[in-house]
């Protein structure tokens, strides 16, 4: 079974952020940057199939500046086989854009199984796996909190409203990972020495058209300083009048 | 905020790894662990399964192979998590003996099971109770009958007895008043310890100020192959002394993080307690201690940094290694004092850490060599004075 898992990096997300001051990004000085959550989930979840399956091998691709080799080397020293940059000078917001050039190196991968997280925390688009489904022509299974891959079929369960839906598919598919699925593993020392002889290749990213583009970006607005009322149950008149008449919430 | 360290993006592969490691092993862990006196073999299982103690084996034999910076990386990474290598860095340390004396045999059989963590090397017999720093006065002996030796005497302060696999144990081949230097005729042995106690050996466990599990040792007629010397007869504490430098190093290296760690814990506590309306740490009362702490911190962070280079580059380190063991258990004392005034009567509360990790990083003051025999090293060998012993 050979499985592309496609990751991304991402900032650490328990910083204050900043905007830069082009107004259209966020200001990167002093970020901390990871392999997004989700992709670290499938990534997990990658090679505990190809573990159980005692066959077959991952591969990750990821898009972006040089930079992006240290988020591909944190897969490799997890256990994966191979990784590829699909080199470009920015990442653009387009997930239209991001998924062709993704198709376009998939494409003739002879993959199984194409996986992504639901959604980058950054970003938070949640639509390039639809993209890339629909260019290679390949079922898609979104969001998925189990998987299991046998004789040469897929099933999922995917977490819905009040309960969960079962689904199955045959390969080649595209799925995305939920939370859930596998705690990724950390990095062993032996993990991170073999990372350093396997092969990191680099091609240009072969971008689709940017249609979409970020004007500004903003924060949201400071909160207001709080008020007290008072202590005990003599403050209730109050508060209750207080959330009827000027917040208007009740 | 950025992290106190500002090396801490360097190794950045290693260094987080580690913290993923450590991460698990919170402070309830830790607190668990010390009310119920418990070695901490989930901790030690984790980190060995990860390869981390195996850092200093070379890849043929199933371990890491890396340099002695990155080693000391990990150990540092480990006591600034809130942790103590003390458990467990002897299993990275220990074992250079074995690999630089050691017959290919020797080596062959136990190096891989010692990197793969089916075999727990973390023990080493060398302090007596009447010699001491003074190793050469070393009173346990070891006679040779046929195809064994009969080791006979005590040792005191051999930490980790009952967790461990195999001890190295020097002892006396050769008495005394029968060598030409009194160095000569100690010898080093491979001790099997699984079931030692049945064979002479009676292990007295010793309660003691930090939560580290050490005892005496009364080796009875306690027979050990032959096949387990270690290098030639006569020649173990030469085998010893080389393995001084990198030891003081990885030492160092872990007061460092010791040191990270308080000075991170007291400059957070200074900015966030409030009395008389404001942040105790704008009293420079606290802020200062705190400050300097951190200079001493990171001055001897280099200072362990320039050793371990050295060493990697197979250079003489004596002066360097000495001085970084020196300066960084003084700067993590000093931390460990800023951080527990800072917290007042909090800092001696348990659920806090501060005290546990302020009696843990006491004992860089006195062990595995105390500060006195550093200084009379620096006096003798680095300044050319007198012998001052």
């Amino acid at each position: 079974m050979k499985i592309a898992v496609c990751i991304k990096r991402v900032p650490e997300m328990d910083v204050t952020f900043k905007i830069a001051p082009t107004g259209k990004a966020v200001d990167e000085t002093g970020l901390k940057w990871d392999m997004s959550d989700f992709d670290g989930y499938a990534v997990e979840a990658a090679l505990q199939l190809t573990e159980k399956a005692g066959t077959g091998e991952v591969h990750v691709i990821s898009l972006g500046p040089d930079v992006v080799q240290e988020t591909l080397r944190k897969a490799l020293s997890m256990g994966v086989a191979k990784a590829v940059q699909l080199k470009c000078d920015t990442v653009p917001f387009d997930a239209y854009a991001i998924g062709t050039a993704l198709a376009a190196e998939l494409k003739d991968g002879g993959y199984d199984l194409i996986m992504f997280g639901k959604m980058s925390i950054d970003g938070a688009n949640g639509v390039t796996q639809f993209v890339v489904a629909e260019l290679l022509g390949l079922p898609l299974v979104h969001a998925c909190s189990k998987l299991e891959i046998a004789d040469g079929k897929g099933s999922a369960r995917r977490e819905i409203e009040g309960g969960g839906e079962l689904v199955s598919f045959a390969l080649p598919a595209i799925v995305s990972i939920d939370e859930g699925i596998a705690r990724p593993r950390y990095p062993s020392l032996k993990g991170i020495m073999a990372a350093k002889r396997k092969p990191l290749e680099v091609r240009p990213a072969q971008l689709g058209e940017v249609r979409l583009t970020i004007e500004t970006m903003e924060l949201p607005p400071p909160r207001a300083a709080g008020r007290i009322i008072g202590e005990g149950a003599a403050a209730v008149p109050e508060l209750v009048a207080l959330l009827q008449n000027e917040a208007k919430v009740l | 905020m950025p992290d106190i360290n500002p090396r801490a993006s360097e190794h950045a592969e290693i260094r987080e790894a580690v913290r993923a490691a450590c991460a698990p092993f919170d402070s309830a862990y830790w607190q668990r662990i010390e009310r119920e006196s418990a070695y901490p073999d989930e901790f030690v299982r984790a980190l060995t399964a990860a390869g981390w103690l195996a850092a200093l084996i070379p890849e043929e034999f199933g371990g890491g192979g890396l340099s002695l910076t990155e080693a000391s990386i990990i150990l540092e990474e480990i006591n600034r998590s809130g942790a103590n290598s003390g458990a467990c860095h002897a299993q990275m340390y220990i074992m250079g003996t074995l690999l630089r004396h050691g017959s290919p045999a020797q080596k062959a059989r136990y190096l891989p099971a010692i990197a793969s963590g089916a075999c727990r090397l973390q023990s080493f017999a060398v302090t007596e109770p009447a010699t001491g720093t003074d190793t050469t006065r070393t009173r346990t002996t070891a006679v040779r009958r046929g195809d064994r030796y009969v080791v006979n005497g005590q040792k005191v302060w051999i930490s980790r007895v009952q967790h461990s696999d195999l001890m190295l144990l020097l002892a006396r081949t050769t008495p005394l008043e029968q060598v030409t230097k009194r160095s000569h005729g100690l010898s080093v042995f491979l001790v099997d310890l699984p079931d030692a106690e049945s064979r002479g050996l009676r292990v007295r466990p010793i309660e003691n100020m930090v939560n580290h599990e050490t005892n005496e040792l009364f080796f009875d007629d306690f027979e050990v192959p032959v096949e387990n010397l270690i290098g030639e007869e006569g020649l173990g504490f030469t085998y010893i002394l080389d393995g001084m430098n990198a030891e003081r190093i990885l030492i160092a290296a872990e007061c460092i993080g010791d040191g990270y760690w308080f000075t991170d814990r007291a400059r957070r506590y200074a900015g966030e307690r409030v009395v008389f309306d404001r942040p105790i740490g704008q009293n420079q009362g606290i802020q200062f201690p705190i400050a300097q702490a951190y200079a001493h911190v990171r001055a001897a962070d280099l200072m362990r940094y320039e050793a371990a280079r050295l060493f990697d580059d197979s250079q003489p380190c004596g002066a360097e290694a000495n001085l970084a063991k020196l300066l960084a258990a003084d700067a993590s004392w000093q931390a460990a004092n800023a951080c527990l005034q800072t917290h007042g009567g909090f800092g001696f509360a348990v659920e806090y850490d501060i005290e546990r990790k302020f009696r843990e990083t006491r004992l860089y003051q006195v062990a595995p060599v105390s500060t006195n025999m550093i200084l009379s090293y620096i006096g003798e060998h680095v300044l050319g004075m007198p012998r001052s012993f």
